[in-house]
C-alpha cells in the first residue's frame, strides 16, 4: 500500500475539519477526492504530504509512519498544490534547476530540458516564469515533481487553469505515471477529469468520508447523482 | 561538494539572480541610503567636530535602517506561489536554506555598505582610506551578525500579517549588543587608533556572531515548519 490512513482527524481549535477518515491507496492506482469547498480535501492532501499533522489517527505513506518520520515521507512524494512553487523572476529551466538541486537530484541541463519537453514547455525554457499563464506554471510544477521520480503524487485541483488540450495532456501524464507503478491522490471539482484517471473515487463532505468506491462502478451521471445526494450547496451532509 | 553545500549555494544563486533581475531591494536601498545622507547632513550642519563624534553612530544607523528594509524582504519571494511550502517539502537539513539566505543577505548588505561608506567619505569629507583595513574588519563582523539575526527574524515574521511592524520591533532589541560593539569599534578605528584597542569590542562582536549563527542554524527548520 502506498497510503494507509486509519481514523484521520484534524481540528483547528474546536472546529473539526476532518473526522475519522480511513482509506487505502495501493501502488499503481489513482484515488480521486471529490467534495465541495471546505469539505477537507486540501487538508487531507496536506496531511498525506506531512505539511499538516493530524490530531487523530494513524498514517503510513510509502511504508513509513508519516507521523514519526515525515522527512522520509517527503523524499517519496511529489506535490502540486494550489501554489505552483514557481519563482517568477527565474526562467522555467532555472526553476527546475533550483528545485532539482534542492531535492538532491541530478540537475544537468539535458535532464531539465527533457523534463520541460515532457510537459511541452521546451520552447519557453529560457523565458521568465513571470510571463507564464497559470496553466504553464502548473506544468512546470509537474515537470518539477517528475524530476524527483516520486512514488506518490499528490495533486490539488490540477485541472484548474488548464485548457482542454492541457487537461488531456495531464490525464495522459497521470495514466503513464500510474502504469509506472506510482500512486496518485488527486483532489478536484472536475468530474470529467476525475473519471478519466481514477481507480477509486472518494467523496468528502463536512470532513467525513461519505463514499469510497471503485471508479469502474460509477458512470458520470451516477457519480453526479450520488454527489448531489451527499452534499448540499454548503458542503454539509444533508 | 556535499548535498548540504549544494543546497545552500543554489539558494544563494537563486536569491542573487532574482535580485539582479528585479533590483527591488538594491534600488530601494541605494535611494534610501542617499536620503539618509542628506538628512544627516541637514541635521548636523557644517560643525566638523560634532560630525566626527557622530559619524560611527550615523554610519551604523544607516546600515541598520537599510538592513531593516532589505532583510525584511528576503522571504517575500518565498511567499509567492507557495514556494515556502515547496522548501518545506524538500528533503534534507533545512538549515542549508538559512545558510544560503544568510549569504545572499550578507552580500546584498555588503554592497550597500560599500556604497554608503564611500558616500559618507565624499559627503562629509572624512578620510576613510587611512582606516580602511581595520574598518573592513569591523564592517565584516558587524554585517555577519546583522545578516544572521536579520535573516532569522525575517523568516519568523514572513508568514505573519503584521510583519512590517513585527520585524523591526523584534529585531532591533536583539541587535543592541551588535550595535554597541560595532559603533564603539568603528569610533576607535576612525579615531586613528590601532585595531588592537578595539579588541574587547571585537571579541563581543565575534561572540555575538557565533551565537546568532548557531541559533539560526539550529532553529530555522522549526521556523520554516511553524
Amino acid at each position: 500500500m502506498m497510503i494507509t490512513a486509519v481514523g484521520l482527524g484534524k481540528s483547528y481549535g474546536k472546529t473539526p475539519v476532518l473526522d475519522g477518515v480511513s482509506l487505502d491507496v495501493p501502488a499503481g492506482s489513482c484515488l480521486v477526492l471529490l467534495g465541495p469547498n471546505g469539505a477537507g480535501k486540501t487538508t487531507l492532501l496536506r496531511i498525506f504530504a506531512t505539511l499538516v499533522r493530524p490530531t487523530a489517527g494513524a498514517l503510513t505513506v510509502a511504508g513509513v509512519d508519516a507521523l514519526r518520520d515525515p522527512e522520509r515521507v517527503r523524499a517519496a512524494i511529489g506535490m502540486v498544490a494550489h501554489g505552483s512553487y514557481v519563482y517568477e523572476d527565474l526562467t522555467a529551466l532555472e526553476n527546475l534547476r533550483f528545485w532539482a538541486t534542492m531535492g538532491g537530484q541530478d540537475a544537468s541541463e539535458g535532464r531539465l530540458r527533457a523534463a520541460l519537453a515532457q510537459v511541452e514547455l521546451e520552447a519557453v525554457a529560457d523565458e521568465r516564469a513571470r510571463t507564464f499563464s497559470s496553466g504553464m506554471k502548473r506544468r512546470i510544477g509537474l515537470a518539477r515533481v517528475a524530476l524527483g521520480r516520486p512514488r506518490l503524487l499528490l495533486l490539488d485541483e490540477p485541472f484548474t487553469g488548464l485548457d482542454r488540450q492541457g487537461r488531456k495532456w495531464l490525464s495522459e501524464f497521470l495514466l503513464a505515471f500510474k502504469s509506472g507503478g506510482g500512486a496518485v491522490v488527486l483532489a478536484t471539482h472536475s468530474f470529467e477529469g476525475a473519471l478519466g484517471v481514477a481507480d477509486r473515487i472518494a467523496i468528502l463532505t463536512g470532513g467525513r468520508l461519505a463514499l469510497d468506491q471503485p471508479a469502474a462502478e460509477l458512470s458520470r451521471e451516477g457519480l453526479r447523482r450520488i454527489y448531489d445526494d451527499l452534499t448540499d450547496s454548503n458542503g454539509r451532509t444533508p | 561538494m556535499t548535498a548540504y553545500g549544494r543546497r545552500a549555494l543554489v539558494v544563494l544563486w537563486k536569491d542573487l539572480l532574482t535580485e539582479r533581475r528585479s533590483k527591488e531591494s538594491l534600488n530601494a536601498l541605494f535611494f534610501f541610503s542617499l536620503l539618509l545622507l542628506f538628512l544627516f547632513q541637514f541635521a548636523l550642519g557644517p560643525d566638523r567636530e560634532r560630525l566626527q563624534s557622530a559619524l560611527p553612530g550615523l554610519l551604523w544607523l544607516g546600515f541598520v535602517l537599510a538592513g531593516l528594509l532589505g532583510l525584511g524582504r528576503s522571504f517575500i519571494a518565498e511567499r509567492d506561489n507557495d514556494c515556502w511550502e515547496g522548501l518545506l517539502l524538500t528533503p534534507g537539513d533545512k538549515s542549508a536554506i538559512y545558510l544560503g539566505k544568510l549569504l545572499a543577505n550578507f552580500i546584498l548588505m555588503t554592497v550597500v555598505e560599500v556604497v554608503l561608506v564611500f558616500l559618507f567619505g565624499v559627503f562629509y569629507n572624512v578620510d576613510l582610506w587611512s582606516a580602511l583595513g581595520p574598518l573592513t574588519v569591523v564592517l565584516f563582523l558587524g554585517t555577519v551578525g546583522l545578516s544572521a539575526v536579520g535573516t532569522l527574524f525575517a523568516a519568523m515574521t514572513a508568514q505573519v500579517r503584521a510583519r512590517e511592524l513585527l520585524f523591526p520591533v523584534l529585531l532591533l532589541p536583539v541587535q543592541v549588543p551588535l550595535l554597541l560593539a560595532t559603533v564603539s569599534a568603528t569610533q576607535i578605528v576612525l579615531g586613528g587608533q590601532p585595531l588592537a584597542d578595539a579588541a574587547a569590542w571585537l571579541k563581543l562582536l565575534v561572540g555575538a556572531d557565533i551565537v546568532y549563527l548557531v541559533i539560526g542554524l539550529l532553529t530555522f527548520e522549526f521556523i520554516l515548519d511553524a
